[in-house]
């Protein structure tokens, strides 16, 4: 399973990067050379996939990601201006807090860091999985909220969509 | 003028003014964590309109004449683009983990768990 | 023809990149100009992109994607050198 997930992968990836060969689609030579090497990168990384790779070809996880495009993107809008505020007026209240989650696998916390890291004010400085908590570095912290009792004044929503997109 | 060019200028005004604010960000920010949060949430933004931009650009050029240049252009530029949203926050998170280890404190913090956390561990 | 639009923007990014190399010049800590290079890093990426489209050539955005791969790597190494970690 591991193969065939990362076989597709490279293979779409190829499809991308040389479309446009002959005409507007592909010529043979490219896509008999592509199956080659997706197949040489695939038989290569079958043992650093894990065995959970079956996900990576769940059609229905590809459509809640392509729903996640537009939340992501409207917490980064909303991040930017926030950012370009504090550049701007130079008033802020930087610490390190610590957020409490309720995450279950490796694939969850780095979609939740990555997530968090882009959006408002906050940057993950580390992940304890064993404790279940992110180490958080908040630009502008509102008074009273120095040890958030859970994600939602930090992340927002990101932590349900971790939560459903990491499965 | 076509509509593609205002929305090409569009985007690229946008990408300019946040790439340029993140840079301002690097000076007028007082330490490391800071600086971060300028940098890597400004720059990813203004480079998300580039791409944004030169794909409209390509999108109209192919359209217009049929070169399969121009359909290259668009899906490479995308390609750059999930390749850097995909290593920028993991690049900025190393910075600061690396920067905390190290020994360089917050400024101006008016709380650090992280410090408590690692100070009891050391014990 | 909009190719002279691309060239002042990639123009004005290299200017807002001088700035982040100011930033690698003062700054006052290690980490702080790891951060500038890492800022240089994504502002590079966007000129290489924005160079492409100016001139038409498709092959460097082919760049702009294997540079921005590498720097990230690059970051890593030198994060890792900084919490030392590298042996």
């Amino acid at each position: 399973m591991p193969f065939i997930a990362a076989f597709i992968w490279s293979y779409i990836l190829w499809l991308a990067l040389t479309a446009g060969t002959n005409g507007l689609l592909w010529s043979t030579q490219e896509l008999i050379a592509g199956v080659i090497f997706s197949a040489i990168v695939a038989y290569t990384t079958r043992n650093i996939i894990g065995e959970k790779a079956g996900r990576f070809l769940n059609p229905i996880k590809w459509l809640e990601w392509i729903a996640y495009i537009p939340v992501l993107f409207w917490g980064m809008t909303k991040a930017n201006f926030h950012v370009a505020w504090l550049v701007i007026t130079g008033k802020i209240r930087p610490g390190i807090v610590r957020v409490p989650v309720e995450l279950e696998n490796d694939a969850q916390y780095t979609i939740m860091s990555n997530s968090i890291t882009l959006t408002p004010g906050t940057l993950t400085i580390d992940a304890c999985p064993e404790e279940k908590a992110l180490y958080v570095h908040w630009i502008d912290i509102p008074p009273g909220l120095e040890k958030p009792e859970s994600s939602e004044p930090v992340a927002g929503p990101f932590e349900k969509w971790a939560r459903r997109l990491g499965r | 003028m076509s509509w593609a060019s205002y929305l090409v200028c569009t985007f690229l005004a946008i990408s300019l003014i946040f790439n340029t604010l993140g840079s301002i960000a690097l000076h007028r920010f007082p330490d490391v964590y800071t600086r971060l949060h300028g940098a890597t949430k400004c720059t990813t933004f203004g480079t998300i309109f580039a791409v944004l931009a030169v794909f409209t650009h390509a999108l109209y050029r192919l359209h217009a004449t049929g070169d399969p240049k121009y359909l290259q252009m668009g899906l490479h530029s995308l390609v750059a683009l999930v390749a850097l949203l995909l290593t920028n926050p993991t690049g900025a998170h190393a910075i600061a983990k690396a920067a905390h280890l190290s020994g360089y404190k917050p400024a101006k913090a008016v709380i650090d768990a992280y410090e408590e956390k690692l100070g009891g561990g050391r014990e | 023809m909009i190719e002279p639009v691309f060239f002042y923007a990639a123009l004005i990014v290299m200017m807002a990149g001088f700035l982040s190399v100011l930033r690698i010049l003062l700054g006052p800590t290690v980490p702080d100009r790891v951060v500038g290079v890492d800022t240089l890093n994504t502002l590079v990426v966007a000129v290489m992109i924005l160079l492409g489209a100016a001139y038409d050539r498709t092959i460097y955005i082919d760049i702009a994607i294997v540079y921005a791969l590498l720097s990230y790597i690059g970051t890593l190494a030198i994060a890792r050198y900084l919490q030392g970690g590298l042996t």
